[in-house]
């Protein structure tokens, strides 16, 4: 016994009962159904999600579809009286809105994404790593966390201290949705800058080309379709804020065509009205033709219009980054 | 003289276009600062006259909005405050885990065919206005969860969060929070996504050559290395569920107390909705007041983003 220890002693290995770590069924099958009962919740997970989702897009579209014709989308709400159909044969429409959106959020492209696509040129080829392009590329991912009413209360402030209260036009709404937009246009065009492969840049100023046309010339063409696909992105996610339109260009029911004065309406905001008015007006004596239920018809289709219009922006973002993007890799 | 001796045409050198190109980046680079700092100082010096006017009007205003509940702005902005964070909250405890699993679902269970089209739609989702959120609650969620919310109150009403009975229509902090819940979850399913699958595959083969289950190899490989990742989405999902309007304003039955009392109506109004809903009926000081709450609001999402965002720095560096 003692010359067996010393034997082992000698071999310097520690005497270890391996038998004494041998798992036990019980603990493998433990670990075994812990396993499957994790695969069962984690993709129990997933069908709680899709239940919501689904039903989004589902009551959008089947709601959608009982308004959404040719006349909905022709016609503005002047004229509209309770339930009663208007003498072209509909109930209103979102003329109007849709106008109101593409001139609101064209307002808004036009100041966010030169604005956007230069602050990234600063950050990726100007101010690389310095401790101010830190500073601003950190600030821009607060910024893209800003609550929206916030940036619609921005805009509201600087327009009645710099051109007097009470003014509500459709630009105000623009610089609302410009400050919701640009991080994301700084955001991805970062990124996009950031993939240019350096051999490009150093071949072309190898090439004596100043710096601004390397940038201009190569650079930003090499990222186009992801700068494209990026600022598709933004648009479709600002040209579905309510909250700073309702404070800053209002609602109005005839059509305003002109950005810089008066009200305008969008369809996020015609579909949170409809909303709140709940029921039209219908006299007992009215004819079947005079429906209680518009305003919410009237959300619904204007809802689904909003939808298409997201969903198929988010669409060809994806589309052009996809078809037309630059291979850079050798 | 001829033009011979000159040359026919100067050398472009393109230095003037240079410079303005390079001071052109570099001021919408630090224009970004400059906006930054507006926002702030637009909203402060709206809201100035809660600070420096007459203090008489402001309480009288802010005790219009409440109904003579309170003249104090903080015994009005408190309320709203805890009203904005109990449901961002909520919703955040609602949608971390659905998203986390849903997360792991694309990035370590799913074929990769499966798991590309689950991303399209997660992005799809996130893409959807908050306003159309807002009518599907209002209109189908609120009639929908009533009975769900009801059995709630009936066998777990001693918890005092479902303390019954439940209103209806479910027009509460607990339906609002569902809402918003399934706003927040594509923000976090994306980012702890991207996290995921980024785990080092040399750490994952490990854990499966020591002999883990699946499961065993996520908690010990892939949910470590994400940690940081997930809490900076989480903060984000906050953020934005702080910062909510139109889902809030459409849905939520309002009341300004400190109740907790998640199923029953008119207990909390969040400060977004609270602006949208008084901002067309207030005169100049009121607005003065929601702008006022509107600051307060501004400072914590930023708090809250900047906190992510330094997560995620200290992680990556």
């Amino acid at each position: 016994m003692a010359e067996e220890t010393k034997q082992k002693n000698l071999d310097g290995a520690p005497v270890i009962d391996f038998d004494k770590f041998a798992p036990k069924t019980s603990y493998s099958n433990y670990r075994k159904y812990k396993d499957y009962f994790m695969t069962g919740l984690i993709v129990l997970a997933f069908v709680i999600a899709c239940i919501p989702l689904v039903s989004v897009l589902w009551t959008t579209i089947v709601n959608g579809l009982k308004r959404l014709n040719l006349n909905f989308l022709s016609f503005n709400m002047t004229g509209v009286v309770g339930g009663n159909p208007t003498p072209s044969g509909g109930y209103g429409g979102v003329l109007h809105a849709i106008i109101g959106t593409l001139e609101i959020t064209g307002g808004a492209m036009v100041i966010s994404i030169p604005i956007g696509i230069m602050c990234a040129v600063y950050l990726v080829e100007y101010a690389k790593g310095s401790k101010l392009a830190m500073t601003v590329s950190m600030l821009v991912d607060v910024m893209s966390g800003i609550p929206s009413i916030v940036a619609g209360l921005f805009a509201f402030s600087m327009f009645t201290i710099v051109f007097g209260p009470g003014t509500i036009n459709g630009f105000e709404g623009s610089v609302a949705l410009s400050l919701l937009m640009l991080p994301t246009v700084v955001k991805s065009c970062e990124e996009m800058l950031k993939i240019v492969p350096n051999d490009l840049r150093e071949a072309s100023l190898a090439l004596g080309v100043t710096k601004q046309r390397t940038i201009t010339k190569i650079v930003l063409r090499t990222a186009l379709p992801g700068i494209v696909s990026g600022c598709i992105l933004a648009i479709a996610r600002v040209i579905g804020e309510t909250a700073p339109l309702l404070m800053t260009a209002g609602y109005i029911s005839s059509t305003n065509v002109n950005l810089f004065s008066g009200q305008m309406t969008t369809l996020p905001v015609y579909v949170y009205q409809e909303y709140s008015k709940l029921h039209a007006n219908c006299p007992a004596a009215a004819t079947s033709a005079c429906v209680a239920d518009i305003p919410m018809e009237r959300s619904w289709a204007a809802a689904l219009v909003l939808i298409v219009i997201v969903l198929l922006l988010n669409l060809i973002g994806r589309l052009v980054a996809k078809v037309f993007a630059v291979k850079t890799e050798r | 003289m001829t033009s011979q001796d000159k040359p026919v045409v100067e050398p472009v050198t393109g230095k003037t276009a240079d410079k303005v190109f390079k001071g052109v980046a570099y001021a919408c680079g630090i224009l970004i600062l400059v906006v930054l700092a507006a926002v702030f100082l637009f909203l402060f010096f709206r809201a100035w006259p809660l600070i420096g006017g007459d203090q008489k009007a402001n309480s009288e205003t802010v005790a219009n909005f409440t109904g003579g509940a309170t003249s104090n702005f903080w015994g009005y902005v408190l309320p709203l405050l805890f009203g904005t964070v109990l449901v961002s909250v909520l919703a955040l405890i609602i949608a971390f885990f659905v998203a986390i699993g849903i997360a792991l679902f694309i990035s370590h269970y799913a074929s990769k065919k499966v798991a590309t089209g689950l991303s399209y739609v997660v992005d799809l989702l996130a893409a959807i206005p908050s306003v159309i959120y807002g009518l599907w609650g209002g209109l189908i969620l609120v009639p929908a969860i009533y009975p769900f919310w009801n059995w709630v109150a009936t066998y777990l009403g001693w918890i005092p969060l479902f303390q019954g009975p439940a209103a209806n229509p479910q027009r509460t902090i607990g339906t609002v929070a569902v809402v918003l819940a399934v706003m927040i979850l594509p923000i976090i399913t994306s980012m702890s996504r991207d996290i995921f699958l980024q785990t080092p595959t040399l750490q994952q083969e490990a854990a499966y050559g020591l002999g883990a289950t699946k499961w065993e190899m996520i908690k010990l490989a892939v949910i470590p290395f994400g940690k940081s990742g997930i809490v900076s989405a989480s903060m984000l999902a906050l953020g934005r569920a702080l910062g909510e309007t139109m889902a809030v304003l459409m849905i939520l039955s309002p009341g300004l107390t400190y109740s907790i009392k998640l199923l029953q109506a008119s207990q909390n109004q969040t400060i977004a909705a609270n602006i949208a809903a008084q901002y067309p009926e207030a005169n100049d000081l009121g607005v003065s007041v929601l702008i006022g709450t509107g600051l307060i609001l501004f400072l914590i999402t930023f708090v809250v983003n900047y906190a992510a965002r330094k997560i995620t720095e200290k992680a990556s560096a």
